[in-house]
């Protein structure tokens, strides 16, 4: 079977049961990273769950010795995934405390902690690759992920705490949006500001131990980070963005996960990141709301109108145009002949422009605290902004002023 | 303090009128590391009054704000917001923060933020109702910013960005509202429109307190002020307290005298 027959198979679940197993799992396994990474990521605080996951590893090599010790299975999934949740919610504590009672800054803090405590793991793996029973552990797994050998006791594992994450996010989404947007404002309406802060923690926490081992705790951070910054290229609330960075850090994982399982000597971490990177490429350049070749576009045809509109407002006060890029618009759409001398369709649209401009001039003297003149670009005719009855009363005081009749 | 109604019981002093008042600060004291940036503040606010704190920059008055709020933690000092500690007194206050204390790249619309006092009216798992929507268009109705409920706020102008902050105190429906400079760096539109609300606020019979620091409109604004650099200097109404002496004395050599002769002073 090629690889790419491998490959559709596994997308559609056909390539086995433990390929199968692994892609449901890192599919929920996204969902979660993306709906609480969305709130760190609005916190500004990734790289503290950076710092969490890398102090997951001592609790792991702790984990598999006391487990060999007592004489069980030092890999069995649950415990190391309790080692890693506790050694990781001591890192947390630890970035924390530093911040609060030292004068050191977070990211001082993140740094320290998380090599620190990484740098102990990885001590602590060595000796357990010298221990009898420790070469066959494997745990070096933890570092990248790997979609070898997944029991349905760890998909089941997965599955659970990722819809508890999810449930935890679905009833803190106001406290915490409120914290990441206004802390001081959240303080004072009775939100304990510090509690949300390690909520949401606690959820970069739940997120990095059950990911451990299909993503690993190097990568996990950006399952956490891609998804909420791909989602904000397509929207500007905050309820929508959770949504859709569920969806592409679900997808994410999924597709990820396949693909490693396809392709059986990657690590399963890095191709799930690269599949995440994916979208967040795609979103960049082509999301029409906040996209690179939206705005550019945007911003294209914004400079179009503004040329338009002082081309034709030198045209009215018969002055010269020098600008190049004018000069070619209003050529280019008839008002101006090659020679620079206005058609009658220039000559008319000119006036109109002219009239235009001294209704908005007398409309910021008269009516300074309309919303219109608020939203005013600059080159919206008025009749799309005012209503009839402010425009024929705007003409009627012109008319004063100049003494013609109205 | 000149009121003779302070008694002396059991060695600690009570302010019997002011018992029940929207905000009685007894030697507040709060400090970023070993400097205090108000130092034994003691303050009244009377129910129904609209005041200015005035002071110089760094003065401490945003501290004080803060630290009656609880936003920030004080070294000393009591507080009573309606007579109760301020966590039993929440809903009955708002708090209207500085603008450029927060990310406007948020991603949020206007009516979002508005939305966002009245979170504490609505449950955790409960959505958002209609009555709700029309509850947030109202109070944005009232600082003129209807036409704008789903812009997003990145693209509001400052003073845009502050009536939004408004509105979602008035959403809050609180008794007894906390401005951080309402008017800092806000255009003149906004400013009549600020201003109109917080005196509608004061004629439904709200308390005002508001950190200030264009001087020359104190006397059209507010009624009372409360003058603070680190300590305080002076409390009460703005006719006999919003003097050129006790200016002098808050401000120091940082206002020319001159200046203190233009403003409008009792």
């Amino acid at each position: 079977m090629s690889f790419l027959d491998y490959f559709i198979n596994a997308l559609f679940l056909q390539a086995g049961y433990n390929s199968a197993l692994v892609a449901v799992g890192a599919g929920l396994l996204g969902l979660a990273g993306g709906g609480a990474g969305a709130f760190i990521f609005l916190r500004k605080r990734a790289l503290v769950s950076d710092a969490i996951s890398h102090a997951t590893l001592p609790g792991v090599g702790i984990a598999f010795m006391l487990m060999v010790a007592l004489g069980g299975d030092g890999r069995w999934l649950p415990g190391l995934i309790i080692g890693s949740a506790i050694s990781s919610g001591i890192g947390l504590l630890m970035v924390e405390w530093i911040t609060r009672q030292t004068r050191l800054t977070e990211d001082a803090a993140i740094g320290a902690v998380l090599s620190v405590f990484f740098g102990l793991g990885i001590v602590l793996l060595t000796i357990i690759q010298t221990m009898s029973s420790g070469r066959q552990a494997g745990l070096e797994n933890f570092l990248l992920g790997s979609t070898a050998g997944m029991l349905i006791s760890e998909a089941t594992t997965i599955a659970i705490a990722g819809a508890l994450a999810t449930a935890f996010v679905f009833m803190l989404r106001r406290p915490m949006t409120l914290v990441a947007f206004d802390p001081e404002y959240a303080a004072t309406t009775g939100i304990n500001v510090r509690h949300i802060d390690l909520a949401m923690m606690g959820l970069a926490l739940i997120v990095t131990v059950i990911g451990l081992k299909i993503v690993g705790l190097i990568l996990i951070v950006a399952l956490l980070i891609i998804p909420p910054v791909t989602a904000r290229f397509w929207t500007n609330q905050v309820g929508p963005m959770i949504g859709i960075a569920a969806a592409i850090g679900g997808l994410a994982g999924y597709i990820g996960a396949v693909f490693s399982a396809a392709a059986a000597s990657l690590p399963t971490g890095p191709i799930i990141v690269l599949v995440a990177f994916g979208f967040f490429v795609f979103s960049a350049l082509f999301s029409p709301l906040r996209g690179g070749l939206a705005s550019a576009l945007r911003h294209w045809r914004f400079q179009r109108r503004v040329h338009r509109r002082q081309g034709l407002l030198a045209l009215a006060r018969r002055e010269p145009i020098y600008d190049g890029f004018t000069l070619r618009i209003l050529r280019q759409s008839g008002m101006i002949r090659p020679d620079g001398v206005a058609t009658l369709r220039g000559k008319t649209a000119s006036q109109k422009a002219a009239h235009d401009e001294a209704r908005w001039a007398m409309a910021r003297r008269i009516l300074p605290d309309d919303s219109a003149i608020e939203r005013y670009d600059g080159l919206t005719p008025i009749e799309d902004m005012m209503t009839q009855d402010q425009i024929d009363e705007i003409d009627r005081v012109i008319a004063e002023q100049t003494g013609a009749p109205a | 303090m000149s009121n003779a109604e302070l008694i002396a019981e059991a060695g600690k002093i009570v302010d019997v009128a002011a018992k029940d008042a929207p905000l009685t600060v007894r030697g507040l004291t709060v400090s970023y590391g070993n400097k205090p940036a108000v130092f034994s503040v003691d303050a009244s606010i009377p129910a129904g009054s609209m005041t200015a704190i005035i002071g110089p920059n760094g003065a401490g008055k945003s501290t004080f704000l803060k630290g009656t709020l609880g936003v920030i933690p004080r070294l000393s000092g009591e507080i009573r917001i309606f007579g109760k500690p301020f966590h039993e007194a929440r809903d009955r206050v708002a708090y209207v923060p500085q603008r450029a204390s927060v990310d406007w790249d948020f991603p949020a619309r206007v009516i979002d933020v508005v939305l966002m006092g009245l979170y504490g009216s609505v449950g955790l798992f409960r959505f958002w109702r209609a009555r709700h929507r029309e509850q947030a268009m109202e109070c944005l109705d009232r600082v003129g910013m209807a036409d704008f409920a789903t812009r997003q706020i990145g693209q509001l102008s400052g003073g845009q960005q502050q009536r939004v902050f408004l509105a979602r105190a008035l959403a809050q429906n609180a008794e007894f509202y906390l401005l951080d400079e309402p008017f800092a760096g806000v255009d003149a539109a906004t400013e009549r429109a600020i201003v109109a609300v917080l005196k509608d606020l004061k004629a439904e019979g709200r308390t005002v307190v508001c950190v200030h620091h264009d001087l020359s409109t104190v006397a059209e604004y507010f009624d009372r002020v409360l003058l603070i650099n680190v300590r305080r200097v002076a409390e009460g109404p703005v006719d006999t307290t919003f003097t050129a002496a006790n200016l002098q004395e808050t401000y120091g050599g940082r206002l020319a005298t001159t200046h203190i002769d233009e403003l409008r002073l009792a």
